[in-house]
C-alpha cells in the first residue's frame, strides 16, 4: 500500500498547527509501520478547514480530513491502516466532492494545493509554462492583444485595464524597460497574493516573463512586503529552479530572449503598496508618492518605462496566454471579466480564498461559503476592499460583487478582501482606526493626507470618548471632502471611504440623535 | 568590537552599492547582522552609495522595520489591523501588557524580546494573528498567548 500525505506549508495552515500535525503524522505512521510519503503542499485556501490533511492511497483520489489537531493523528493513522477512514470524525470526503472547493471557478488558483509549490515538474504537469511557450511564438503586439481580449483589469485594487497599460509600455521608447510586481499586499483582510506566491510561485514567474516578452523588458522585480517571509523563501527557491532550468535568464527556453527576475523586500511601510511609492522604494529611497503624470508606464523605475502590476494580475496572464484571452473573458459580467479571488476574513466561520466569476452576491459569499460569523452572533458590518474600502451594513449584503456594483454603493471591490464584523463592533472606533492608520502610514508628501488624517483622528477621538459636538461631525465631513479631492494618491483619497460609510450606515454609533444628524448632514 | 561593527557595515555597503537601488537590501542586511543600523555609521553607508548622510537617515527613518538603536533579538508582533480587530485583537491589544509584563514598543525586562504592533500578517481568515520571530500563529487570545510565548521565545 502506497500512501501519500499532503499537509500544507502555507502561513495560515502552519499558524493553526500544520507543522505540529505533520510531525505527529510522521511519528504515528512510523509507529504503525505505515509506508507513506509526506508532501508539504501549498494551501487550497480553505482556511476554515486547516490544518487540512489529504491522503492518497494507491493512486486513487485524495481523501480530505479537516481541522486536524495533533490529538486526532493517532486515531486517523489507525483508521487509514484499517481502511475505516470514512467513519473518522475529521473526514470531509473526497477533495473533489467538497462543496466549498468545487463550487468555485478556479483559474488562477487551480494548481494551489495540488503539490509541492517549488516542484517544477508538478507545475508543468498541471499545465504550467504552456502560456510562456505560446508567448514565445507570438509577436509582442500579439501578446498584448491577447491580454486586451481577456478584458483583464488590474487585481491590485484600481482595476485599470492591463492590456492598455502594457500597450503604453510597449509603445514607449527606451532601451531598458522593467516589469515590477507589486507584492506589497498590505490591506488587512487580503491574502490572495500571499497564498498564490506560497502555493504556486511559478505562475507568477511565468506571468512576469510573458509580460517582459510583451513589452520588451528584460528585467523584473518582485517587491514583497517583509511581513511575508514564507513567500520570500518560496519565490527565491522557485526563481533559482526556473533559472537553472532555462525558464529565466539569458536564453528563455532556447529562444535567445532574456528575462531576469529578483525579489526585493519592503520594510514595513503600507504606502509602498502605492505604485509610485513602491518604485521609489525599489530605487532605495523613502517610499514617498510621486505626482502623476508622468505615468510609470512612461517614466517608471529608474526613469524607464515600467509595467507595475499586482501579483494576481501577472499570474492570470499565464492562463490567458495558455488558453486564449477569449476563454478568460467568457467568465464574469459586463466590464468585470474573468474571475475574482475573494478573500473571506475577520469574524467568519469558514474563511479563506474563493475564486469565483464576478457577479456573485456578498450575502452568498458570507453565509454559504463562510457559514456566518465565527462568534455565532449576527453580522453587523462588512468592510469590502481593504482598509480603504467602505463599511457596508447587514441590509446591503445583496450587492453583486462587481467593480461597478460596489462603486454604485459608494464602495469599491479593491483587491477582493471581505472582512466580516459581528454586532459587538463599535463603528466609531473603526472610523477612528481608519484615520489613525492613515496618520501613521501617510508618506507625508501631500498636506490633505498628512494633516487631514491627524485632524480626523482628533475629531474621532472625541466621538469615541462621547465628547464630540454636532459641529465636529460637520468638520469631519469637510475634512473627508478635502482629503478626497486634494490628496495625491489613493491613501489620502480613499481613507474617507471607510469613515464616511461608517457615519452614513451606522449613525447610531456616532452619538448622533436624529435632530443632530440633520444638522451634521 | 567597534572596529568589527564598522567593518561589517563597510563591507555590506560596498557589496550593495553597485546594485541598482541597493540601499534597502543593504540596510536589511546590516540590521540582520547587527540587530540595528548604528547612527554612527550612516555616513559610511552614505559615502559607499554616493549619497548624503541626511538622505540615508531619511530612508532609515522612513521605514518601520529599521531601528537605529540596539534592540532585543526576538520580537512578538500583534496584528492590530481590521480583520484581526473583527476577531478579537482589540481585547488582545488591551490586555497583553498585563499578561506578558511588557508594553508595546518596549523590550521585556527579563526575556529577550520586544513587543510590537503590526498591521496585517496575511493570516486574516484565522485571526487574531501573532508573529513570534518568523512564525505566525492564528486564533490567539489572551488565554492561549502566555503559553505560546513561553514555547516560542528562546530565553
Amino acid at each position: 500500500m502506497k500512501t501519500i500525505l499532503y499537509i500544507s506549508q502555507d502561513t495560515t495552515a502552519v499558524a493553526v498547527g500544520a507543522d505540529r500535525v505533520a510531525t505527529a503524522f510522521v511519528q504515528a505512521a512510523l509507529n504503525a509501520e505505515l509506508p507513506y510519503t509526506l508532501v508539504r503542499n501549498g494551501s487550497r485556501g480553505a482556511f476554515g478547514f486547516e490544518p487540512l490533511v489529504e491522503i492518497e492511497i494507491n493512486g486513487r483520489g485524495r481523501m480530505a480530513f479537516g481541522s486536524v489537531s495533533v490529538a486526532d493523528v493517532t486515531s486517523l493513522v489507525t483508521a487509514i491502516a484499517d481502511g475505516e477512514y470514512e467513519h473518522h470524525p475529521n473526514y470531509l470526503g473526497s477533495v473533489d466532492d467538497i462543496d466549498w472547493l468545487v463550487n468555485q471557478t478556479r483559474i488562477t488558483f487551480k494548481r494551489c494545493g495540488e503539490g509541492d509549490p517549488t516542484d517544477l515538474a508538478t507545475y508543468c504537469a498541471l499545465g504550467g509554462y504552456r502560456g510562456l511557450e505560446r508567448a514565445l511564438t507570438l509577436s509582442p503586439q500579439a501578446i498584448v492583444d491577447e491580454v486586451k481580449d481577456s478584458g483583464l483589469r488590474g487585481r491590485g485594487g484600481a482595476a485599470f485595464p492591463t492590456g492598455i497599460k502594457w500597450q503604453t509600455v510597449l509603445d514607449a521608447q527606451g532601451e531598458q524597460k522593467y516589469i515590477v510586481c507589486n507584492a506589497d499586499e498590505g490591506d488587512s483582510g487580503t491574502f490572495a497574493d500571499r497564498l498564490l506566491m506560497e502555493a504556486d510561485p511559478y505562475q507568477l514567474i511565468e506571468g512576469m516573463t510573458i509580460s517582459g516578452l510583451a513589452v520588451g523588458a528584460t528585467k523584473g522585480f518582485i517587491y514583497l512586503r517583509s511581513e511575508y517571509p514564507r513567500a520570500q523563501k518560496m519565490l527565491e527557491r522557485a526563481i533559482d529552479v526556473a533559472m537553472a532550468e532555462g525558464y529565466l535568464g539569458a536564453d528563455l527556453c532556447g529562444s535567445g530572449q532574456q528575462f531576469d527576475l529578483e525579489v526585493r523586500m519592503g520594510a514595513g511601510s503600507y504606502i509602498c503598496g502605492e505604485e509610485t511609492a513602491l518604485l521609489n522604494s525599489l530605487e532605495g529611497k523613502r517610499g514617498v508618492v510621486r505626482a502623476k503624470p508622468p505615468l510609470p508606464a512612461i517614466e517608471g523605475l529608474f526613469g524607464k518605462p515600467t509595467v507595475v502590476n499586482n501579483v494576481l494580475t501577472l499570474a492570470s496572464v499565464s492562463s490567458i496566454l495558455a488558453d486564449g484571452g477569449a476563454e478568460y473573458a467568457r467568465h464574469g459580467v459586463d466590464r468585470s471579466k474573468g474571475t475574482m479571488p475573494l478573500q473571506l476574513a475577520g469574524n467568519i466561520k469558514n474563511g479563506g480564498l474563493i475564486e469565483v466569476p464576478f457577479g456573485i452576491s456578498l450575502d452568498k459569499v458570507i453565509n454559504e461559503w463562510g457559514g456566518g460569523t465565527r462568534s455565532g452572533r449576527p453580522v453587523r458590518a462588512v468592510q469590502v476592499g481593504g482598509p480603504l474600502g467602505a463599511y457596508l451594513s447587514s441590509d446591503q449584503l445583496d450587492v453583486p460583487l462587481t467593480y461597478e456594483a460596489l462603486a454604485e454603493l459608494g464602495g469599491m471591490l479593491g483587491h477582493g478582501g471581505i472582512v466580516v464584523f459581528d454586532d459587538t463592533v463599535d463603528m466609531a472606533k473603526q472610523a477612528h482606526f481608519a484615520m489613525d492608520f492613515c496618520a501613521k502610514e501617510s508618506c507625508g508628501k501631500c498636506t490633505p493626507c498628512r494633516i487631514g488624517a491627524v485632524r480626523g483622528r482628533e475629531v474621532l477621538e472625541r466621538v469615541v470618548d462621547s465628547t464630540a459636538s454636532s459641529n465636529d461631525l460637520i468638520l469631519l465631513r469637510d475634512l473627508c471632502e478635502t482629503m478626497e479631492q486634494a490628496s495625491l494618491c489613493a491613501m489620502g483619497g480613499l481613507t474617507p471611504l471607510p469613515v464616511k460609510s461608517a457615519m452614513d450606515n451606522f449613525p447610531e454609533d456616532f452619538g448622533v440623535t436624529d435632530n443632530q444628524y440633520e444638522v451634521a448632514v | 568590537m567597534k572596529a568589527s561593527l564598522e567593518k561589517i557595515v563597510e563591507q555590506t555597503a560596498a557589496k550593495h552599492a553597485t546594485s541598482q537601488g541597493g540601499l534597502l537590501p543593504c540596510l536589511h542586511e546590516i540590521q540582520a547582522e547587527l540587530g540595528y543600523i548604528p547612527n554612527d555609521y550612516l555616513e559610511s553607508i552614505a559615502s559607499a552609495f554616493s549619497l548624503s548622510t541626511a538622505e540615508v537617515h531619511g530612508v532609515v527613518s522612513f521605514y518601520h522595520d529599521f531601528r537605529t538603536s540596539p534592540s532585543a533579538q526576538q520580537s512578538i508582533q500583534i496584528c492590530c489591523a481590521e480583520a484581526c480587530q473583527a476577531s478579537g485583537s482589540r481585547e488582545l491589544e488591551a490586555g497583553i501588557a498585563g499578561v506578558l509584563g511588557v508594553e508595546f514598543d518596549e523590550t521585556h525586562p527579563t526575556d529577550n524580546y520586544r513587543l510590537e504592533r503590526v498591521y496585517c500578517l496575511g493570516n486574516c481568515a484565522c485571526g487574531p494573528s501573532v508573529r513570534i520571530n518568523n512564525d505566525v500563529y492564528g486564533r490567539v487570545d489572551l488565554a492561549t498567548l502566555p503559553q505560546l510565548v513561553s514555547e516560542a521565545v528562546q530565553s
